[in-house]
């Protein structure tokens, strides 16, 4: 009985070594990554929620052209392109060899299918405006494509960049939400609900074989499943406390990126105190940019005055014009009327909009304006504030790149109604010269900001954590992407 | 010479006094907590941040710069008022329904039984967050969500002593002199099964406490910037490593107003239960 008892011991004991040094002496060739959010499907044509194209975007899926780690536009399914002197027809030739992972070939036909069902009537692709500009597409033969425009579009290039303008083949489109089917160098092999999502390899000699994408809501659950091993990377922290202590571990590599998420106090432009532009400027010089990021964020954020990400080249300054003063705020609301101002503060799950949220709170309480914090999901979010316009303020970070027409977009959720915006957007459409682009965006970003249409907090960092010895993972998004196309283990 | 008796006695005492001062204690500082904190409870200031506990901050601060001192007493309260409203409503409607039940007997008595077993199957927290998750997260939901899960507890525990006590020589006789048995409930009934009742109030509190922890933890029962010790326990989980305290204090504010109502209930059970009070002196 004994005897049996000290086998059983040293079978286990022999397993668990066996496993503990099997573990290091083999090399790596598989990753697993941690995300905050699971998809609700995995087509990247068909839906607006980042966690589709962190999953598939430039993995699975690729378009004619990528966005790299530095936001610059790449070749991928189009190896070159030549654009007409009058900027309105573009003219792609293709890879040569490219396959589906179904085995069926991709041509010249599978562009303009793929581009003709992102743009048509019925299409539920969630940034149809990035192919506003797009005439018609044409296949001159199997391997050129030409798209007319029926103006010049400056950012056509970057545009077919998106996750939203991917390829996809008429044999497989209508299924990719459950069963995706790309050209790109991973292949969908199965998902788990609730679970992970795992991706293999279509060549042998990637280094790189199994990418498994495993969905962990919770922060501090991320952590723990990175010190215990579960998963090798997180590609964006929510929880910047814990990024503090796992800088101070030897295993693990943080890196500390850019984002386009524009985080902002949104305000609900067209419900009356808030109607009133000295009530909105008053909120804008309430807000402390820095005790904000600092407390809410750990000092990982860059203060921004406007929406518009500070490493663009068309970039403003402009955080004077609602530089933090409390006489100032107080002045304004008093000016209005408005002494004792009563507001809801909507807040969805991320800890930028909670913890920021109750910083904020303290804050606009110095001013004399109570608001009453109300937590949301992301659904109800969505369905209340973004939908259903039925908010004061909320906290949001916008991390669509160079997404400043928002302001211009009838019925979007600010509610903010500028002739004057609308104007600029449309000269913007119209020029395609990059430096007169930059003098527009430059305008609409005063304009935005001596209108404070939105108290403008801070440009959200990406707080990338991985297991030493892994490289290549990207450093910023300047796409909602995880890219692991180039990443390998030392 | 100290006899067996004596140490029984003094620890059965020494239970009770440690039970009345702890929860003392939690209901004392939620009272000065109605006038008087160490500093305002939602006074952020970031470059105060995690600092540790000093003259001015007795507990040091949060992640925010806010006193956890202020916050831990506002958070008694906050546990103590959702205990006195949630045991509160499952006293008066459970002991109403239970009384009727024993009163009555046949099919009020099978009703009120089986109900009450239905609604007991329902773990508390879960039926809380059933209700919370329908009605919306927030303080007022949450005891309603606690109060509604304590009827049927005090329903069985009321219709058990209750019909205990039908069935002596002396509640029978009243009916059979013609009274009431409403009257009979009153003047014979209820003060028999109080001493029952406050026992299992003391403890529901202790319940009371925990399920409103559990819910402000899952984010469904108090919301920020309102303290809650659940609460607090939820934000300090992921500075767990940055600085523990902010687990550790309201963790530790739980656990003994937990333990100390739990202490409380035993030994109010001991003095007070006429069987085990009989049972002593045979």
């Amino acid at each position: 009985m004994t005897r049996t008892i000290r086998f059983g011991v040293a079978v286990v004991l022999a397993a668990t070594l066996s496993f503990l040094t099997g573990a290091y002496a083999q090399p790596k060739d598989s990753l697993t990554i941690g995300l905050t959010l699971e998809p609700p499907h995995l087509d990247p044509t068909a839906g607006a929620a980042a966690a589709i194209d962190e999953v598939v975007y430039a993995n699975v899926f690729e378009g004619l052209t990528r966005i790299d780690e530095n936001g610059a536009v790449q070749p991928q399914l189009a190896e070159s392109w030549t654009v007409s002197y009058d900027g309105r027809v573009y003219t792609f030739t293709l890879k040569d060899g490219v396959l589906f992972h179904d085995g069926t070939s991709f041509d010249a036909h599978d562009v303009v299918f793929a581009l003709d069902r992102a743009r048509a009537e019925e299409s539920v692709n969630a940034q149809k405006p990035l192919f506003a500009a797009i005439d018609r597409v044409e296949a001159v033969d199997l391997r050129t494509v030409r798209i007319f425009l029926s103006r010049p579009e400056g950012r056509l290039l970057f545009n077919l960049g998106w996750g939203d303008a991917v390829m996809v083949a008429p044999e497989s489109a209508n299924n990719n939400k459950v069963t995706p089917i790309g050209t790109g160098p991973y292949k969908f092999d199965r998902w788990v609900r609730g679970s992970h999502v795992r991706l293999i390899a279509v060549a042998d000699d990637r280094p790189l074989q199994r990418v498994t994408f495993r969905f962990l809501p919770d922060p501090s659950a991320q952590v723990a499943a990175l010190r215990a091993g579960d998963i090798d990377a997180v590609a964006n922290l929510q929880a910047p406390e814990a990024l503090i202590a796992l800088r101070s571990d030897p295993n693990f590599e943080v890196a500390v990126g850019s984002t386009e998420g524009e985080t902002i106090l949104a305000i609900n432009n067209a419900r009356p105190p808030l109607n009133d532009v000295r009530v909105r400027r008053a909120i804008a010089h309430a807000i402390d940019r820095q005790t904000i990021i600092d407390g809410a964020m750990f000092g990982f954020g860059t203060p921004i005055g406007t929406h518009f990400a500070p490493h663009h080249p068309a970039y403003l300054d402009l955080r004077s014009a609602s530089h933090y003063d409390v006489a100032k705020a107080r002045g304004l609301l008093a000016e209005a009327g408005q002494p004792d101002l009563k507001l809801t503060l909507k807040l969805p799950p991320p800890t930028y909009a909670r913890r920021g949220g109750e910083i904020v709170a303290a804050q606009l309480k110095e001013i004399g304006i109570e608001a009453e914090i109300i937590p949301l999901e992301w659904g109800q979010w969505l369905e209340q504030v973004f939908r259903g316009k039925n908010y004061d303020l909320t906290i949001v970070s916008h991390t669509e790149p160079l997404d400043i027409g928002i302001y211009g977009r009838d019925g979007y959720y600010f509610n903010y109604d500028s002739p004057d915006f609308r104007a600029l957007m449309q000269r913007l459409n119209d020029t395609s010269d990059s430096s007169a682009r930059n003098r527009i965006l430059g305008e609409s970003q005063r304009l935005i900001a001596a209108d404070a249409v939105n108290a403008y907090m801070f440009q959200l960092a990406k707080l990338g954590v991985w297991r030493k010895g892994l490289t290549g993972m990207w450093q910023n998004a300047p796409v909602q992407a995880n890219d692991v196309t180039g990443v390998r283990w030392k | 010479m100290i006899r067996t008796a004596d140490i029984t006695c003094l620890r059965r005492h020494l239970g009770l006094l440690v039970g009345a001062v702890l929860t003392g204690l939690v209901i004392l500082a939620a009272l000065v907590s109605l006038f008087w904190t160490p500093h305002a409870f939602d006074a952020v200031s970031i470059s105060q941040r995690l600092q540790g506990p000093s003259g001015t901050h007795w507990f040091g601060t949060d992640h925010f710069g806010r006193d956890i001192a202020s916050r831990l007493m506002i958070g008694a309260r906050n546990s103590i008022m959702v205990g006195v409203v949630a045991v509160g409503i499952g006293l008066v409607a459970g002991v109403a329904l239970g009384l009727l039940a024993a009163a009555r007997g046949g099919w009020v008595d099978d009703l009120v039984a089986r109900g009450a077993d239905i609604v007991f199957a329902f773990p508390a927290v879960v039926s809380a967050i059933l209700i919370t998750a329908v009605f919306g997260p927030g303080a007022v939901n949450a005891i309603i969500a606690i109060g509604i899960f304590n009827v049927p507890v005090f329903a069985r525990v009321a219709r058990g002593a209750a019909r205990q006590v039908w069935n002596q020589e002396y509640a029978r006789s009243g009916l059979a002199i013609g009274k009431s048995s409403a009257a009979i409930t009153r003047d014979h009934v209820l003060p028999n099964i109080a001493p029952v009742l406050i026992v299992q109030a003391t403890i529901q509190f202790a319940v009371a406490i925990l399920a409103e922890a559990a819910l402000a933890y899952l984010g469904l029962g108090t919301q920020p910037p309102s303290p809650s010790w659940g609460r607090m326990l939820f934000d300090a989980q992921t500075f767990m490593a940055l600085d523990p305290k902010l687990a550790i204090l309201p963790g530790l504010a739980i656990f003994l107003a937990v333990l100390g109502l739990n202490l409380l209930g035993d030994g109010l059970r001991d003095t007070l239960d006429p069987r085990l009070r009989t049972e002593r002196m045979g």
